[in-house]
């Protein structure tokens, strides 16, 4: 089964209305299909156009960095003592996260779309902060929506969005967190449909905005493939990659999709303990339902009302996950897997004291499960984590946790 | 015929256009909704909408969203919803009810079981506003196979070829949703209103409805000239909202509210006729 649907799936996935197997799909009101559809014929019309592509390699080159360097962790992999542990530094991007590969095709998108208003949603503000630098940089009017309990816990990205001219809405609905920009954002879209364009900053959402954004996003996995075969002449045996929405993750998947012999392990947040129903990992413990656009794993009660997840990590922490990930769950070609808080921040530490790297402690999930994923491998074998973020954003809740405050 | 098709038949006999009041189950208590909608019916509505609760109305305005958690509060599901058209259905078999909400909810029991339970229940039609006819075949099926009336919108943004499509899967009538926004937001241009209602009405045969920025008995009277159908929801679910605290009063506050635009419609149809 697994065999086929390896092969069926660059030729299938997603179907021309957005479905990857039962999942993903267009779930919004009446109002937004047309704008749907518009941004769908856009994206075809330049996903292969060689000047949006060029202007595209150029952004990413000279603005954003690319290519990211891929580091070999000799410390960290010594004081584990198994596998190879490379690190793929998507935190030395500009505006320190990989979030930014998406916002520059989507801006770019934007323009060619003749929209000058830009909206997004954000969680960590990473996105946000993504969105309102490539604004700024265009001269776009760029408003973020951000959960009120968010903009509490990433005090310095809401300060470095309004530097950068947007401007910051807290949202005081639900549970005032990124599920909740999300449904405040798709509101200023209804509203101000004409004019705006959307910049959803992971791989959910309703069609194209799970293929559009993994697109952009495949830059992690495409370069990570080549800069494998140059430094060790093979491809990786593991593939480690947090997961809130799941940009970071397919970005990083998708290229070895084909690639039988690479696992791959999307590490969800598991908060206090899956046990304990405070978490944010969907994948491990939710089950299929429609949110934001698309079918996908939610986490929601017998109701089918979507329960408040927790994180440590604002930007894992989101109800749902992209469709796509949904898929490979089921056909069994990636492995989801999850970490608690108190991991996640231990492995924060672990990389911090041993490689001079303060990650995100989003991507610090990923570390965390590389903690136990590699003492299992041999020193042959290579693991390739995306160390998605730096940490630099997370001080104060890293501090609040040892009981500092500043 | 079904009981919706039927409503619209008896009004347009009579030259009255039909008046269709939005309210969420279970707000501000689940007690309250029976009561309230049988005053809403001798008020004068001819079709209730009965919303189901959902922790993420996207569509909706903040009224609406604060309805909902009003009602998520006392953990209102699908099941209570259905309970309470059962119960008004004991004392009222012709006014049809109209679950609107979103797909979620729904998903979680299944497509199936939504259908029987509201079968069972007396539900004549369903609206999920979320899913747009492409995600809706399956769905579409199962309620025609039980009687429900699959009701679908269009919006200012809809194409023409779009209009054709969602003609051909609506059943009962088709809600117009008269602003690009959210539940409750701006007031309506009834000139717009009428231009689109008339390319839709090249379309299909199906009674149209007009609902999202309709305030009080005027803005009620004016879509009254261009629709066979108005929906009210923002307005009465905020005086709900406002009675919350005083809850023996609420149904007949609402009710008031709504007989007014009764009136301003009956007195416009007069006019017309």
């Amino acid at each position: 089964m697994l065999e086929q649907h390896i092969q069926d799936y660059f030729k299938t996935f997603p179907d021309e209305r957005g479905h990857f197997g039962p999942y993903g799909g267009r779930f919004v009101g009446e109002t937004l299909m047309g704008a749907i559809y518009e941004l769908e014929q856009a994206y075809q019309q330049y996903r292969n156009d060689p000047d949006f592509l060029a202007e595209m390699d150029k952004d990413l080159s000279t603005f954003v960095g690319r290519p990211s360097p891929l580091y070999l962790a000799e410390n960290w992999t010594k004081k584990l003592g198994g596998a190879q542990i490379y690190l793929k530094r998507e935190d030395l991007n500009h505006t320190g996260a990989h979030k930014v590969n998406n916002t520059i095709g989507q801006a770019l998108l934007a323009k060619r779309m003749g929209k000058n208003r830009i909206i997004a949603e954000t969680g960590a503000g990473q996105h946000g902060v993504a969105t309102a630098t490539v604004a700024a940089r265009m001269g776009m009017e760029c408003v973020v929506y951000m959960g009120a309990e968010d903009v509490q816990r990433q005090a310095q990205n809401v300060y470095r969005m309004k530097l950068l001219g947007a401007r910051v809405v807290p949202v005081e609905s639900g549970s005032r967190t990124l599920k909740d920009a999300l449904n405040e954002a798709l509101r200023d879209w209804v509203t101000n449909v004409d004019d705006t364009f959307y910049i959803i900053g992971t791989v959910a959402g309703p069609h194209p905005y799970p293929a559009m954004v993994r697109d952009f996003q495949t830059i992690i996995g495409r370069e990570a493939k080549q800069q494998m075969m140059e430094i060790t002449g093979k491809l990786p045996d593991a593939l480690v990659a947090c997961i809130g929405g799941g940009s970071n993750a397919i970005g990083l998947f998708h290229p070895f999709i084909e690639d039988r012999t690479v696992a791959m392990y999307g590490v969800e947040g598991a908060g206090h303990g899956i046990e304990t129903g405070e978490h944010s990992a969907p994948l491990c413990a939710g089950k299929p339902g429609v949110l934001h656009g698309n079918r996908t794993y939610l986490m929601q009660d017998e109701n089918g009302e979507i329960i408040e997840t927790h994180s440590i990590s604002a930007g894992l922490d989101y109800p749902g996950v992209g469709p796509e990930h949904a898929w490979l769950k089921d056909i069994g070609r990636a492995n989801y897997v999850s970490v608690t808080d108190d991991e996640a921040l231990a492995a924060f530490h672990d990389l911090t004291r041993t490689e001079g790297i303060i990650p995100a402690l989003e991507s610090s999930h990923a570390l965390a499960y590389v903690n136990k994923l590699a003492p299992t491998m041999s020193a042959e074998q290579t693991i390739v984590v995306n160390l998605s973020g730096r940490g630099d954003k997370d001080m104060h809740t890293v501090a609040a946790m040892a009981g500092l405050k500043f | 015929m079904s009981r919706i098709s039927q409503c619209f038949e008896n009004l347009k006999a009579d030259g009255q256009t039909a008046l269709i009041p939005y309210v969420t189950a279970g707000d501000p208590e689940p007690w309250v909704t029976v009561p309230l909608l049988h005053a809403l019916v001798d008020a004068g509505a001819d079709i209730i909408e009965l919303g189901i609760p959902f922790s993420d109305p996207m569509c909706d305005g903040p009224v609406i969203q604060k309805a909902c958690e009003r009602a998520l509060k006392n953990d209102v599901s699908i099941k209570h919803v259905m309970k309470m058209v059962k119960q008004f259905r004991d004392k009222n078999k012709e006014t049809p009810i109209v679950l609107m909400g979103y797909a979620n909810p729904i998903e979680a029991i299944g497509y199936q079981n939504f259908a029987e339970q509201a079968k069972d229940a007396g539900v004549d039609g369903v609206l999920t506003v979320d899913v747009p006819p492409e995600e809706s075949d399956e769905f579409r099926q199962i309620m025609d196979d039980h009687g429900i009336d699959t009701i679908y919108l269009v919006a200012p943004t809809t194409s023409p070829e779009r209009m054709e499509t969602i003609a051909s899967y609506a059943r009962g009538f088709i809600y117009y949703v008269s602003i690009k926004g959210v539940t409750g937001a701006a007031a309506l241009q009834v000139d717009e209103v009428a231009e689109k209602l008339s390319q839709l009405r090249e379309k299909t045969n199906l009674p149209l409805g007009v609902g999202f920025g309709i305030r009080d008995g005027k803005s009620a009277a004016a879509v009254a000239g261009v629709a066979d159908a108005v929906v009210v929801g923002s307005t009465l679910v905020r005086c709900i909202e406002e009675h919350a605290d005083r809850m023996d009063e609420l149904p007949a506050a609402v009710a008031g509210l709504l007989a007014e635009m009764r009136h301003a419609i009956n007195a416009r149809d007069l006019a017309s006729a």
